[in-house]
Protein backbone atom coordinates (compact mmCIF):
# COMPACT_ATOMS: atom_id res chain seq x y z
CA UNK A 1 0.00 0.00 0.00
CA UNK A 2 1.37 3.39 -0.90
CA UNK A 3 0.14 6.94 -0.51
CA UNK A 4 1.67 9.87 -2.34
CA UNK A 5 0.81 13.57 -2.07
CA UNK A 6 2.72 15.60 -4.61
CA UNK A 7 2.81 18.78 -6.69
CA UNK A 8 4.32 17.00 -9.68
CA UNK A 9 2.18 15.77 -12.56
CA UNK A 10 1.85 12.02 -13.11
CA UNK A 11 1.15 9.65 -15.98
CA UNK A 12 -2.02 7.64 -15.28
CA UNK A 13 -1.02 4.97 -17.82
CA UNK A 14 2.24 4.27 -16.03
CA UNK A 15 0.40 4.12 -12.72
CA UNK A 16 -2.12 1.60 -14.03
CA UNK A 17 0.58 -0.65 -15.48
CA UNK A 18 2.53 -0.52 -12.23
CA UNK A 19 -0.48 -1.95 -10.41
CA UNK A 20 0.16 -5.33 -11.95
CA UNK A 21 3.94 -5.17 -11.96
CA UNK A 22 5.29 -8.72 -11.74
CA UNK A 23 2.57 -10.09 -9.51
CA UNK A 24 0.94 -12.91 -11.46
CA UNK A 25 -1.56 -13.37 -8.63
CA UNK A 26 -3.24 -10.15 -9.71
CA UNK A 27 -6.28 -10.96 -11.80
CA UNK A 28 -7.93 -7.55 -11.71
CA UNK A 29 -6.84 -3.95 -11.58
CA UNK A 30 -9.39 -1.17 -11.17
CA UNK A 31 -8.17 2.41 -11.39
CA UNK A 32 -9.87 5.76 -10.98
CA UNK A 33 -8.35 8.92 -12.41
CA UNK A 34 -9.85 12.30 -11.55
CA UNK A 35 -9.19 15.29 -13.85
CA UNK A 36 -9.57 19.05 -13.59
CA UNK A 37 -12.56 20.11 -15.69
CA UNK A 38 -12.69 23.40 -17.59
CA UNK A 39 -16.27 24.09 -16.52
CA UNK A 40 -17.96 23.75 -13.13
CA UNK A 41 -21.28 25.01 -11.75
CA UNK A 42 -21.88 27.36 -14.66
CA UNK A 43 -18.41 28.91 -14.68
CA UNK A 44 -15.44 28.42 -16.94
CA UNK A 45 -12.48 27.25 -14.92
CA UNK A 46 -9.06 28.53 -16.02
CA UNK A 47 -7.12 26.80 -13.26
CA UNK A 48 -7.26 25.32 -9.82
CA UNK A 49 -5.29 25.41 -6.60
CA UNK A 50 -5.41 22.47 -4.20
CA UNK A 51 -4.78 23.28 -0.56
CA UNK A 52 -4.23 20.50 1.97
CA UNK A 53 -3.29 19.85 5.60
CA UNK A 54 0.30 18.55 5.48
CA UNK A 55 0.73 15.63 7.84
CA UNK A 56 -2.95 14.91 8.26
CA UNK A 57 -3.44 14.39 4.53
CA UNK A 58 -1.03 11.47 4.35
CA UNK A 59 -2.44 9.92 7.53
CA UNK A 60 -6.02 10.25 6.33
CA UNK A 61 -5.25 8.63 2.97
CA UNK A 62 -3.28 5.80 4.61
CA UNK A 63 -6.16 5.16 6.99
CA UNK A 64 -8.66 4.97 4.12
CA UNK A 65 -6.42 2.62 2.14
CA UNK A 66 -5.89 0.43 5.23
CA UNK A 67 -9.63 0.25 5.81
CA UNK A 68 -10.14 -0.88 2.21
CA UNK A 69 -7.58 -3.63 2.76
CA UNK A 70 -9.45 -4.80 5.83
CA UNK A 71 -12.77 -4.94 3.99
CA UNK A 72 -11.63 -6.61 0.76
CA UNK A 73 -8.90 -9.12 -0.19
CA UNK A 74 -6.59 -6.72 -2.03
CA UNK A 75 -3.10 -7.34 -3.39
CA UNK A 76 -2.13 -3.70 -3.91
CA UNK A 77 -3.53 -0.24 -3.21
CA UNK A 78 -2.09 3.02 -4.54
CA UNK A 79 -3.43 6.47 -3.75
CA UNK A 80 -1.85 9.49 -5.40
CA UNK A 81 -3.20 13.02 -4.97
CA UNK A 82 -1.81 16.24 -6.32
CA UNK A 83 -1.61 19.55 -4.49
CA UNK A 84 -0.81 23.10 -5.57
CA UNK A 85 -1.57 24.65 -8.96
CA UNK A 86 -3.31 22.59 -11.62
CA UNK A 87 -4.67 23.32 -15.10
CA UNK A 88 -7.81 22.03 -16.81
CA UNK A 89 -7.24 18.60 -18.30
CA UNK A 90 -4.60 17.62 -15.77
CA UNK A 91 -5.05 14.52 -13.60
CA UNK A 92 -5.61 15.36 -9.91
CA UNK A 93 -6.04 11.98 -8.29
CA UNK A 94 -5.23 8.34 -8.97
CA UNK A 95 -6.61 5.40 -7.01
CA UNK A 96 -5.47 1.97 -8.11
CA UNK A 97 -6.58 -1.32 -6.59
CA UNK A 98 -5.35 -4.80 -7.51
CA UNK A 99 -6.97 -8.06 -6.45
CA UNK A 100 -7.38 -11.63 -7.60
CA UNK A 101 -10.95 -11.07 -8.79
CA UNK A 102 -12.69 -8.00 -10.15
CA UNK A 103 -15.47 -7.41 -7.63
CA UNK A 104 -13.16 -6.64 -4.72
CA UNK A 105 -11.15 -4.22 -6.87
CA UNK A 106 -14.26 -2.42 -8.19
CA UNK A 107 -15.79 -2.05 -4.76
CA UNK A 108 -12.58 -1.07 -2.97
CA UNK A 109 -11.73 1.60 -5.57
CA UNK A 110 -15.22 3.07 -5.26
CA UNK A 111 -15.03 2.98 -1.47
CA UNK A 112 -11.63 4.70 -1.39
CA UNK A 113 -12.82 7.53 -3.63
CA UNK A 114 -16.02 8.04 -1.63
CA UNK A 115 -14.05 8.22 1.60
CA UNK A 116 -11.31 10.38 0.10
CA UNK A 117 -13.91 12.92 -1.03
CA UNK A 118 -15.39 13.24 2.44
CA UNK A 119 -12.48 12.52 4.83
CA UNK A 120 -9.18 13.61 3.27
CA UNK A 121 -8.24 17.24 4.02
CA UNK A 122 -8.04 18.76 0.52
CA UNK A 123 -9.76 21.94 -0.62
CA UNK A 124 -10.16 23.07 -4.23
CA UNK A 125 -10.01 26.70 -5.20
CA UNK A 126 -11.08 27.41 -8.76
CA UNK A 127 -9.81 30.32 -10.81
CA UNK A 128 -12.71 31.62 -12.91
CA UNK A 129 -13.65 34.72 -14.90
CA UNK A 130 -15.39 35.99 -11.74
CA UNK A 131 -12.20 35.56 -9.74
CA UNK A 132 -11.07 32.75 -7.46
CA UNK A 133 -13.62 30.87 -5.39
CA UNK A 134 -13.64 27.84 -3.10
CA UNK A 135 -15.47 24.74 -4.25
CA UNK A 136 -18.22 23.82 -1.77
CA UNK A 137 -18.66 20.32 -0.39
CA UNK A 138 -21.59 18.41 -1.90
CA UNK A 139 -24.28 16.47 -0.10
CA UNK A 140 -24.18 13.83 -2.84
CA UNK A 141 -20.59 13.04 -1.83
CA UNK A 142 -21.67 12.62 1.80
CA UNK A 143 -24.51 10.34 0.69
CA UNK A 144 -22.12 8.27 -1.44
CA UNK A 145 -19.72 7.76 1.49
CA UNK A 146 -22.62 6.86 3.77
CA UNK A 147 -23.55 3.74 1.78
CA UNK A 148 -20.40 1.88 2.88
CA UNK B 1 -4.84 24.67 28.75
CA UNK B 2 -2.90 25.77 25.70
CA UNK B 3 -3.72 24.38 22.26
CA UNK B 4 -2.55 25.08 18.74
CA UNK B 5 -5.43 25.92 16.40
CA UNK B 6 -5.10 25.65 12.64
CA UNK B 7 -7.42 26.94 9.93
CA UNK B 8 -7.66 25.90 6.31
CA UNK B 9 -9.06 27.05 2.99
CA UNK B 10 -11.97 29.51 3.22
CA UNK B 11 -11.68 29.79 7.01
CA UNK B 12 -7.94 30.54 6.81
CA UNK B 13 -8.59 33.29 4.25
CA UNK B 14 -11.50 34.78 6.19
CA UNK B 15 -9.56 34.87 9.46
CA UNK B 16 -6.33 36.02 7.84
CA UNK B 17 -4.32 33.56 9.92
CA UNK B 18 -3.35 29.93 9.38
CA UNK B 19 -2.51 28.99 12.97
CA UNK B 20 -2.52 30.46 16.47
CA UNK B 21 -2.12 29.36 20.07
CA UNK B 22 -5.22 29.63 22.23
CA UNK B 23 -5.33 29.54 26.02
CA UNK B 24 -8.39 28.62 28.05
CA UNK B 25 -10.17 26.08 30.24
CA UNK B 26 -11.06 23.63 27.48
CA UNK B 27 -12.52 20.18 28.14
CA UNK B 28 -13.62 19.32 24.62
CA UNK B 29 -12.90 20.65 21.16
CA UNK B 30 -16.19 22.54 21.00
CA UNK B 31 -15.07 24.68 23.97
CA UNK B 32 -12.26 26.03 21.79
CA UNK B 33 -14.63 26.67 18.92
CA UNK B 34 -17.09 28.52 21.14
CA UNK B 35 -14.34 30.66 22.68
CA UNK B 36 -13.23 31.66 19.19
CA UNK B 37 -16.78 32.38 17.96
CA UNK B 38 -17.24 34.61 21.03
CA UNK B 39 -14.52 36.89 19.67
CA UNK B 40 -17.07 38.02 17.07
CA UNK B 41 -16.50 38.61 13.35
CA UNK B 42 -14.70 37.23 11.45
CA UNK B 43 -14.53 34.28 13.88
CA UNK B 44 -18.29 33.81 13.51
CA UNK B 45 -17.37 31.72 10.46
CA UNK B 46 -16.55 28.91 12.93
CA UNK B 47 -20.25 28.80 13.76
CA UNK B 48 -21.08 27.31 10.38
CA UNK B 49 -23.23 24.18 10.59
CA UNK B 50 -21.09 22.03 8.33
CA UNK B 51 -17.73 22.90 9.92
CA UNK B 52 -15.30 20.00 10.15
CA UNK B 53 -12.59 19.55 12.75
CA UNK B 54 -9.57 17.48 13.63
CA UNK B 55 -7.51 16.76 16.72
CA UNK B 56 -3.85 15.86 16.29
CA UNK B 57 -4.32 15.29 12.56
CA UNK B 58 -7.31 12.96 12.91
CA UNK B 59 -10.88 13.85 11.98
CA UNK B 60 -13.09 14.00 15.06
CA UNK B 61 -16.35 15.37 16.39
CA UNK B 62 -16.86 18.52 18.43
CA UNK B 63 -17.25 16.51 21.64
CA UNK B 64 -13.67 15.19 21.36
CA UNK B 65 -11.82 15.56 24.71
CA UNK B 66 -8.65 17.68 24.60
CA UNK B 67 -5.28 17.49 26.31
CA UNK B 68 -2.62 20.11 26.91
CA UNK B 69 -0.59 20.86 23.80
CA UNK B 70 -3.07 19.33 21.34
CA UNK B 71 -3.20 20.53 17.76
CA UNK B 72 -6.75 21.17 16.65
CA UNK B 73 -7.95 22.28 13.24
CA UNK B 74 -11.14 23.81 11.86
CA UNK B 75 -12.04 23.70 8.19
CA UNK B 76 -14.95 23.74 5.75
CA UNK B 77 -16.12 20.44 4.18
CA UNK B 78 -13.28 18.85 2.23
CA UNK B 79 -13.37 18.93 -1.57
CA UNK B 80 -10.51 16.79 -2.85
CA UNK B 81 -10.61 14.03 -5.42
Amino acid sequence: MAVRVQEAAFDPGLEVNAMHAANAGVGAVVAFVGYVRDFNEGREVAGMFLEHYPGMTEKALAKIAAEAQQRWPLLKVEVLHRIGALEPGEPIVFVGVASAHRQAAFDACNFIMDYLKTRAPFWKKEMTGDGPHWVEGRQSDQDAAGRW
Amino acid sequence: MNVKVMYFARYRERLGVDAERVEGAFAVLDDVRQALVARGAPYDVLGEQNLMCARNEELCKLDEPLEEGDEVAFFPPVTGG
